[in-house]
Formats: C-alpha cells, sequence, structure tokens
C-alpha cells in the first residue's frame, strides 16, 4: 500500500509539474510580442544564420546527434556506428523491458566501465531526429527546420529553446561526456558550452532564422 | 576504499570496497552470491542482469557507488518473487539450458519483460530479449518458456 | 579430431583394465576400474589398495539409497552429465530420482575409451562411452542381484530388479541400499547381459536434465565461481602481436592500487607477460590497465588478415598435398568452358567465446597442487600444470569444473591457460591462484578455426551432374608442430582441413582434393565441428548450384548424387523431404534454402525458410532430420539440434570474424566480434530423429555445419547471387 500511495503521489507531482510548464509557457506566449521575420533587418538574419550555423555544429556532433537518430536504434561513438547489443529505441525512446537505455545508463558517467550516464538517458523523439534512415545528419536547413517547429519540438519557442540549450541536463552532458571504457576522454562538442549557448541566444534573438533549402 | 550499504535480495549487506568496483564483482567476490555471472563486461551479453529497482540492469558496468539505496535482486534472490518462480519453474519446465552460464541473466531479463508486459509477442520477447547473449544459442526454447510463463499468468 | 586423438591410446589399450567391487568406509557399494593391476591381485581379495589419488571410482551405491555416478566427461552444455548416469542407470535398473552425477576428476580410469585421454571432443561423449557406461550399470545390478540370491538362497535368475529394489520369489524384497554392504563382496562379472532395446526404460526417452534447478537458481558453481579461502585473482597482460615478449615495463601506478599483491612476468606458451596478483577481480584487472609495458615485437610475424587472403588465394591457383585423388585428374580439362563452375571461398577466422571467460585455479604445495579446470582435455592439462611445478602428474589432484561452454576453446593442446595459472600459482606457493581470461583476452588470446580458401573447379557431364571435381584448401594446420600430428596429418594433409570434403558422399567419379598448410603465427584450434564449418558450406553450396543448374529439386538431385551405401544421409534427406511440406507454399519474399552433411557418423540434414528484412537474411523457421543411431537422450537431441543450428549462425554474422592487421586483432569483446542474438536465429526449430537402434553416435558437433549453406542457398534464390566470403558482410 505504502509503495502505492507514494506512486500516487509521484503521478500527481509529475502531472503537476506538467500543468505548472504549460501555464508557463501560455503565460510567456501572452506577454512576449510575437518577432516577425519583416522585424528582423537582414544584417541580423545574416548574422542569426551565422550563428545557427555553430549551432548546428554542435547539433550535428556525434554527442548529441547519436541520440537523435531516425532509426528505431541509437548510436554510439565518434563513427556514430549503431548501438551494440541490439539495444532499440521502444515506445518512449527509453528501450524496451530487459533492455532499458537505464540498464547501463545511470544519472551520471560510470568511468570506471566507461559508460555514459545523465538524469533519464533516452533518446530524442523521431520528431526531433537530425539524421535520416541512412544515419546521414540532415541538413542544415532540415535540421533548423525541426528544432524551431513547435509542433514536433515539444512547443518551445526561441527563449524556451535557449533555456533548453543552457539547462537541460543531457544537453549539459555532451560537455561532461565522460571517459570511453579505455579510460581516453570522450569527444567533447565543437564549442564551448558557453560558446554553444552565446551562439544560441544570437540565433535566437535574430528571430531563429532557418537557412533555405532543402 | 568506502563503505556501501547495499539492500540484495531483501538484505542489507554492507561492502568495503572501491567506489568504482562494478556491482557484478561486489555480488560476486564480495557478498559471494556468484549466481551473477560474469561474460564480457561491457554489457554486451547480459549475463550479469540484476535488478535495480525493478529494472532489469547491467551490473558489470554500473559502479557500485551509483547504486544508491536502491534495492537489488539477483537470481538467487528472484523465486521470492512469484513472477520470478514462475519463470524459473518454466525454464526447467521446457529443458532450456545447456552450459547454463548465460541463463541467470536470460531469467532475470524475461522477468523483466513479463512483468512489464504479461503477453509479449514474438517481436517483444525478440527485442527485450536482444541484448541476451547464449553462446550454445538455447533461443528456441528460452523463448517457448517465456511463453509458458506467459500463459500461466492468466 | 575423430580419427584424429588416439595418441596415448596404443600404449592405454594394451593395458588391463577391469572392475572391482569395495565396500567403503561411508557404507555401499564401490564400483571402480582399476588399470595395471598384475592378474593374479584380482583373485581372492577384493579390497582395493588405499589410495585417495588418483579416484577410480564409477558408482557408488549408498547405504542411503543415493546412487552417484561419476561422469568421465565435462558437462559443458552437451547434456553428457544427464546421458551417461542414464545409460549406467538404466541397466542399473537405478531408481532415476536417487540419482546424482558427478564430473570425475582426471585420472586414467575415465580417459576416453576410444581416443585414450580424458577429454571431450569429436562429438564422442555418447558414442565412445555408450557401452562402458551400460557395462558398468550391469555389472553393478549383477552383484546387488547376487547379493539377493545369496540372502534369499535362490538363484540370480529368480531375481527381477526394478527402481533400485531387487525382487525375489514368494513377495520377496530388497533395496539396493540394504544389499550394497553384501554386493561388495562379490566378485565383479566378467560378463553380463546387456538389456535388449525394448526393455529400457531411459535410454530412448526424453529424459529431463539433472542440472537445469540449480542453472536456473544460480546455485551451480563454474569454474569461474571457484572460492577458496585465501585465493587470488590473476590476469595477465598478453603482448598485442602473438609471440611478442616484455622488454621492459614499469608497475608503480599498478603496484599502488589496494588489494593489488604481485606484479611480475611471466613465460607463456608463446612469448612473454605482465601477470598482476590481486585480493579480487577489480583491482587486478584496472592494475593491468595501468600497466606501462615496452614489448619487443621484432622477429615476430605480424599476421595480416587481407595479405593471408591474398596469399591464400595465390596458393590455391596449384595443387596441394593430396587428401584425395580419384579418377582422372586431366578430365576436369576436357570439359567445355561452358559447363563448368570456377569457385573461390573466403572464411576468416573465428573465436569461439564460450559465455564463461577462461580460467584455471591451481595451488601450489611444493610436493603436490591442487588444480580447479573447466577442462575438455583432463590429463592433458594436468600434465602441463605438472611439469611447469616439477611434479609428477598424479600429484596434481584435478578436478574437473561445470564449464559454461567450450567449443573446443577448453580443449588445447598447449594447455595454455592452466599453464599460464601453473606458472603463477608456482611464484604464490601455498596459495590458490584463480587465472581469469578476461573477454578481451579471449577475443584477441587467438586459438582460433583458422582463416581458409577454397577453390573449386567443377565440370559438369551432359546430364547435369558433376563429372569433374577438382579441390584446392589452403589454412593453416591444426595440429602441425604437436604431438597429435603424427596421428592426424596423412602426406602432408591435416585431416582436419580437408574433412567434410574428402569424404564426401558425394559420388563424383574424376574426384581431386588437396590442400595447403602455410604457417603462420596466429594460434589455432578446433572449432566445433571443425573443419566441417568451412567444408560443409563449400560441398553444399555448390552442390546446390548444380542442382539449380540442372532445374531439378534439390533434395532429389542430391539423392541422385548420393553414393548408395549412403544409408544415413538418404535416411535424412527422405525425412526432410516428409518433414519440410511447408517448403511447398512459402510466404511472397521468402525462399526456402537446403543443405545435407554427414560428420562425425550422424548425418543431418536441414530445410530453412528465409527472407530479406534489413538488408540481412531473416530465417523464419528450420527444419532439421537426423540420424544419429539410438538417441539416447531424445530431448537432448532435440535441444542440441535447435541450439547447435543457432551456433553454426555464427559464420553469417556481419561481425562473424577475428580479423587481423598489422598482427593485431582488430576487434576486442562482443561489440567488435558478435555472435547471434535471439533474433538473428529462427523462431521455430522442429528437429526429426529418424527411428534407428543402431549405435549412437555424435550430436554435439553435427548440428553446426548445415546452417550457413542452407540460409546461403535460400538467399541465392531471392538475390540471385552465390556468397562464397564469410562473414556474410553485405547482401
Amino acid at each position: 500500500m505504502l509503495a502505492n500511495d507514494r506512486n500516487l503521489f509521484r503521478v500527481f507531482l509529475i502531472t503537476a509539474a506538467v500543468f505548472v510548464s504549460w501555464i508557463a509557457l501560455l503565460t510567456r506566449a501572452a506577454i512576449e510580442v510575437p518577432e516577425s521575420n519583416a522585424a528582423v533587418n537582414a544584417a541580423q538574419r545574416a548574422d542569426g544564420l551565422a550563428a545557427w550555423n555553430q549551432v548546428y555544429s554542435v547539433l550535428t556532433s556525434p554527442r548529441c546527434i547519436n541520440c537523435h537518430t531516425a532509426t528505431n536504434y541509437p548510436q554510439q561513438g565518434d563513427d556514430r556506428h549503431r548501438h551494440f547489443a541490439n539495444v532499440i529505441r521502444g515506445a518512449a525512446g527509453k528501450g524496451v523491458p530487459a533492455l532499458n537505455c537505464v540498464s547501463c545508463h545511470q544519472h551520471t558517467n560510470a568511468d570506471s566501465t566507461g559508460v555514459p550516464g545523465g538524469p533519464d538517458w533516452h533518446l530524442a523523439p523521431l520528431s526531433m531526429r537530425w539524421q535520416d534512415m541512412n544515419d546521414q545528419p540532415l541538413s542544415s536547413a532540415a535540421v533548423c527546420r525541426a528544432v524551431t517547429d513547435r509542433s514536433r519540438n515539444e512547443n518551445m519557442d526561441g527563449p524556451a529553446l535557449l533555456k533548453h540549450h543552457e539547462e537541460a541536463a543531457l544537453v549539459l552532458w555532451a560537455w561532461n561526456p565522460g571517459r570511453r571504457p579505455d579510460g581516453t576522454a570522450r569527444t567533447a562538442p565543437p564549442l564551448t558550452h558557453a560558446e554553444f549557448v552565446a551562439a544560441t541566444r544570437r540565433w535566437v534573438d535574430a528571430g531563429t532564422p532557418c537557412p533555405k533549402g532543402r | 576504499m568506502a563503505t556501501f550499504q547495499l539492500t540484495v535480495n531483501g538484505q542489507r549487506k554492507e561492502v568495503d570496497v572501491d567506489a568504482s568496483t562494478p556491482l557484478l564483482w561486489v555480488l560476486r567476490e564480495d557478498l559471494k552470491m556468484t549466481g551473477t555471472k560474469y561474460g564480457c563486461g561491457i554489457s554486451a551479453c547480459g549475463a550479469c542482469t540484476v535488478h535495480v529497482d525493478g529494472v532489469a540492469t547491467r551490473s558489470c558496468v554500473v559502479p557500485v557507488s551509483l547504486i544508491g539505496n536502491r534495492p537489488i535482486v539477483t537470481i538467487e534472490g528472484v523465486a521470492q518473487d512469484p513472477m520470478g518462480r514462475k519463470v524459473q519453474d518454466a525454464w526447467v519446465e521446457k529443458d532450456v539450458v545447456q552450459c547454463g552460464y548465460c541463463q541467470s541473466g536470460q531469467i532475470m531479463s524475461a522477468v523483466a519483460l513479463l512483468k512489464a508486459n504479461p503477453k509479449p509477442t514474438d517481436q517483444n520477447i525478440e527485442e527485450s530479449m536482444g541484448g541476451n547473449l547464449c553462446r550454445c544459442a538455447t533461443y528456441v526454447r528460452i523463448r517457448e518458456a517465456i511463453k509458458s510463463a506467459s500463459q500461466q499468468l492468466t | 579430431m575423430r580419427a584424429a586423438i588416439k595418441l596415448e591410446s596404443d600404449l592405454q589399450l594394451t593395458r588391463r583394465s577391469f572392475l572391482r567391487a569395495s565396500a567403503i568406509a561411508t557404507g555401499g557399494l564401490l564400483v571402480s576400474l582399476y588399470l595395471d593391476i598384475p592378474v593374479s591381485a584380482q583373485e581372492g581379495n577384493q579390497a582395493p589398495p588405499a589410495k585417495v589419488y588418483p579416484p577410480d571410482a564409477f558408482v557408488h551405491v549408498r547405504p542411503d539409497g543415493k546412487i552417484v555416478i561419476q561422469v568421465n566427461r565435462l558437462e559443458f552444455g552437451q547434456g553428457v552429465q544427464t546421458a551417461l548416469p542414464m545409460i549406467l542407470a538404466d541397466e542399473l535398473d537405478a531408481d532415476w530420482s536417487q540419482v546424482i552425477a558427478e564430473l570425475a576428476p582426471a585420472a586414467d580410469v575415465y580417459k576416453d575409451p576410444f581416443f585414450g585421454i580424458q577429454m571431450v571432443g569429436g562429438s564422442g561423449s555418447i558414442a565412445h562411452s555408450f557401452k562402458q557406461y551400460r557395462e558398468l550399470g550391469a555389472k553393478t545390478r549383477a552383484m546387488l542381484v547376487a547379493a539377493a540370491a545369496d540372502r534369499w538362497h535362490v538363484t540370480s535368475d529368480q531375481c527381477r530388479t526394478e527402481n533400485s529394489v531387487v525382487y525375489g520369489p514368494g513377495n520377496r524384497s530388497a533395496r539396493y541400499a540394504d544389499l550394497a554392504k553384501d554386493a561388495a563382496h562379490k566378485p565383479v562379472p566378467d560378463k553380463v547381459t546387456l538389456k535388449n532395446p525394448p526393455d529400457f526404460r531411459l535410454i530412448g526417452k526424453p529424459v529431463k536434465r539433472l542440472d537445469s534447478r540449480p542453472k536456473c537458481d544460480g546455485s551451480q558453481k563454474f569454474g569461474l565461481d571457484l572460492d577458496l579461502p585465501k585465493m587470488k585473482i590473476a590476469v595477465v597482460a598478453h603482448p598485442p602481436v602473438f609471440g611478442g615478449r616484455v622488454k621492459s615495463f614499469d608497475d608503480k601506478a599498478a603496484r599502488s592500487l589496494t588489494g593489488v599483491r604481485e606484479v611480475f612476468e611471466i613465460p607463456l606458451a608463446n612469448g612473454s607477460g605482465v601477470a598482476v596478483v590481486a585480493e579480487k577481480f577489480w583491482p587486478a584487472k584496472q592494475a593491468r590497465d595501468l600497466l606501462k609495458i615496452d614489448w619487443d615485437l621484432s622477429g615476430v610475424e605480424h599476421a595480416d588478415s587481407a595479405e593471408l587472403q591474398a596469399r591464400y588465394k595465390q596458393l590455391a591457383g596449384a595443387t596441394g598435398n593430396v587428401a584425395v585423388a580419384r579418377g582422372d585428374e586431366k578430365a576436369l580439362d576436357r570439359i567445355p568452358a561452358a559447363r563448368r563452375i570456377v569457385a573461390e571461398y573466403e572464411f576468416p577466422y573465428l573465436a569461439h567465446t564460450p559465455m564463461e571467460p577462461l580460467n584455471a585455479t591451481v595451488r601450489f604445495d611444493g610436493d603436490e597442487a591442487e588444480a580447479w579446470v573447466p577442462s575438455q582435455f583432463q590429463t592433458m592439462d594436468q600434465m602441463t600444470i605438472a611439469q611447469v611445478l616439477g611434479l609428477k602428474p598424479d600429484k596434481v589432484t584435478f578436478h574437473t569444473e561445470f564449464a559454461g561452454g567450450g567449443f573446443g576453446r577448453r580443449a588445447v593442446i598447449d594447455s595454455h591457460v592452466p599453464r599460464e595459472a601453473a606458472v603463477i600459482a608456482k611464484r604464490l606457493r601455498g596459495t590458490p591462484v584463480k587465472l581469469i581470461w578476461t573477454r578481451e583476452d579471449d577475443v584477441r588470446g587467438g586459438y582460433y578455426r583458422p582463416l581458409h580458401v577454397h577453390r573449386v573447379e567443377i565440370g559438369i557431364g551432359p546430364d547435369g551432374m558433376p563429372s569433374a571435381w577438382r579441390h584446392v584448401i589452403v589454412g593453416q594446420s591444426l595440429v602441425a608442430g604437436t604431438p597429435f600430428a603424427a596421428m592426424m596429418i596423412k602426406n602432408g594433409v591435416d585431416n582436419t582441413a580437408v574433412e567434410g570434403a574428402a569424404d564426401t558422399s558425394y559420388q563424383i567419379p574424376n574426384f581431386h582434393v588437396s590442400a595447403h598448410h602455410p604457417t603462420v603465427n596466429v594460434p589455432v584450434l578446433w572449432w566445433r565441428s571443425v573443419g566441417n564449418t568451412h567444408t560443409a558450406f563449400v560441398m553444399e553450396t555448390l552442390v546446390d548450384e548444380l542442382a539449380t543448374r540442372a532445374r531439378m529439386d534439390p533434395i532429389a538431385y542430391r539423392h541422385k548424387l548420393l553414393k548408395d551405401d549412403a544409408k544415413k544421409l538418404r535416411s535424412v534427406l527422405d525425412l526432410l523431404d516428409e518433414k519440410s511440406a511447408w517448403r511447398k507454399r512459402l510466404p511472397k519474399g521468402h525462399a526456402i534454402g537446403i543443405a545435407v552433411h554427414e560428420c562425425f557418423d550422424t548425418a543431418v540434414a536441414c530445410a530453412v525458410d528465409v527472407s530479406l528484412e534489413n538488408k540481412r537474411p531473416k530465417i523464419h523457421r528450420a527444419t532439421v532430420a537426423v540420424n544419429c543411431g539410438l538417441a539416447v537422450n531424445p530431448l537432448t537431441v532435440e535441444s542440441q539440434f535447435q541450439a547447435g543450428l543457432g551456433f553454426g549462425i555464427t559464420q553469417l554474422m556481419a561481425k562473424g570474424a577475428i580479423t587481423l592487421k598489422d598482427g593485431r586483432v582488430e576487434q576486442r569483446n562482443f561489440d567488435g566480434y558478435t555472435p547471434p542474438y535471439i533474433g538473428d536465429v529462427p523462431v521455430t526449430v522442429d528437429v526429426h530423429i529418424v527411428p534407428s537402434t543402431e549405435a549412437p553416435t555424435g550430436c554435439g558437433e553435427p548440428p553446426v555445419p548445415v546452417i550457413s549453406p542452407a540460409v546461403v542457398n535460400a538467399l541465392a534464390k531471392l538475390t540471385g547471387k552465390r556468397y562464397r566470403s564469410l562473414p556474410l558482410v553485405s547482401l
């Protein structure tokens, strides 16, 4: 009974948290003045696009893109090979019973065994895939469209995206990716986290412009 | 060296080990519970599978320092759970084992699967058991035993 | 391996051996096998000489009713720990529920009656010990009956037995346990009448394994699970190139870890390495990772898979040492090119990777030693340990530990794992040392199925049947330079490289098989089903290609090509034909593949249903027909074939290869060398056994060879391509 009560309480907390964030989003949407492309001058747009290219270089680095696949499996390693041992996505991006992401990936890196970890280790949803079915990274334009499409990105606007890049635990993990099984340090993304956040801010400030094309 | 309090199969245990030691070796060498097996050390074979807070976990890659106060169930204790006992019985009934070395891990995975999904399809079985290697390749009977245990759950 | 390992047998078979019964201190009847006792000693006094080691017991009828049967083999999955006791218990009319099976330690009496060394291999466990265990059971029974007959003043033939009870005239009965003491004073009969097959109570019946429950609740101890007081754990840093030697090493960081006891250089079977001894595995492994070793790799060959393949292909262009030469060698050249097939095959090195990593535990006490090893070669491993320690073999008490698989990997001629353990134990005198080979050590440690190239030229007659066949096989010999060479290499041909091709039952009038055995600096070893792993693939894919060209049904074509006296092969083809009716109504996108092969005197036919999924073969089902003579335990035979087929799929896996580059093995663990998981094997494998009362033959290895050619034959139908290179990297 006790366990059940605890579970109920957990469900209540989660529900409450979701509700609060939803209210927060609504409030923010109401307060902020919607930015129109017209309001952004060409120079700012060009700067924003340059900033986006920096952001894109991070998103498509192995530490990020390995869990933003289009297939039913994550990747691993700097060569982005398919995850070993038949690890698959599962319905919620968390693997399947008996072969969950958290069967190995704990809340933090396990450097003595070389298994990376972070809170709630999981795959990005398919709506946030940044690769094609042949495991090739999508174009800058396509990734940008996916990232800015609020019907696909859990309804994040520019500031929310910035906050995500600044604070989300699994994003932060990319700059603290731990050690490989052989003891060497795992490669970090091409920018520092501060540079990544700064680039995101410039891009967001410019109105999250996306490159044209496919 | 550091002291860790673990709850294994419902019993409190205290071990004094290096914090980096994988749970597998703490179970096998410090607690003398050798039913959990070393097969690869990189979580590629599943022979070391135990349940940590109900989640099938590859104990060979999880340092003991990351367990915290989550309860651990191993093959030695899984029969305390009616589901665990049913799966073990199905394994014996279907005469699954050959060398038997991987079967602790297979059974721990099967129990985790059936707890989450009492009526698994062939595809569910392939996916959930997909990380447990059996070098004898007793997979046909593993599948039969899981289905047999599943049928007895109704 | 079969004809092969008789090395000590010529000596052994000339030695006298006989059974002896005795009462022992703890009570009951002990039936033992003695060797080399003078004839005069066997008269009269039945008391055995006081002897602790080596042991000699086979059956112990205990006062508590339990019947303990010694199994003269390693149990590593094949089910012999159940099947041999079944055989003995059947003739003994023992109560099966009271039977306890134990793995016998190393001793002369437990040698394979055919091979002459104590071993598991050549699929001979049942085939070679069937008669031995029946006679042991029947003779033990005869003594118990004689004791009862004496007690009741009746004759033995007035008594019958059932479930560990002797029944006599007038409702008299006595339990074996109560007769055991008297029976111990009865002479062991020279001759006994064995049961007629219809009287078998256990043999031929599906009997569940005795080791099932302990293997499902974690209580079964394997070699790696051994725990002894004061035991230390050792790991060894092996050279990155086979045969390399330690030039110097820095162990400062390694020694600083808590729990590390000793770090020292040791000689290896090939080269040298650095041993780390610690209180537990984790500090030992971590310390090894911290060693800075400067290796001397000069003067050792840096083998390279790509280079070997190129060199082997060149060699395959010329005839090698002749394995078989039948008919006219020039016949092929007279057949027009349009009716010829030229096929070149490539096979990689393969690791066995049994689930339980290799290990051996040794304690050296100065004038004696004790060893615990999951071993397929007990007496040879014992001899090696004794040599290292400067002892006589019988001073090394050698316990056979349950093994988590083996597939040949624990039958090593140079006993390199027990050798390393003994070298380390010698230095730690008085302390038991458990040596663990990590999975990485195992994957990179050699003793692989050798890399092979085959080149076959076939000339087809006007009737669509092969009239000339010229076959060159290139690969390392498994036994060259070892004591086995004398028995196994004939005319420069290692039989293990050509078995399955040279001895084919297909009737081809002009048939020539030859072999080259290059010397390469990579240790090689028999891998479950040995030469048949590659020869059956070549033979069965080519015969299938011939059948397709002849537009004939693959089963009918094989029937036509087989020799008249290939009875077992014909029987399995017929049974397969009958049981695989499903093959005539396959779903769209599916194809059938057939293969048939005989090895270790067992014939196997296999049909598989295959489709393409994500550019890989998806094997939906397999039907298998088997003729293994009398199936002692049909439940185990079925299991061996269901699962052995899966083991054979190792060859088809995209990552089913060990490759070397510049002397270094490129794979480290199961992420790089990946055997089949559950999704890689068929959902159903239905096994059909040809009813037979002929002598039982092997079931451990025969399941392996048929599956790969069967699958590839199906793929050929789906893609139009003939796959002659393994592993199947891309389709």
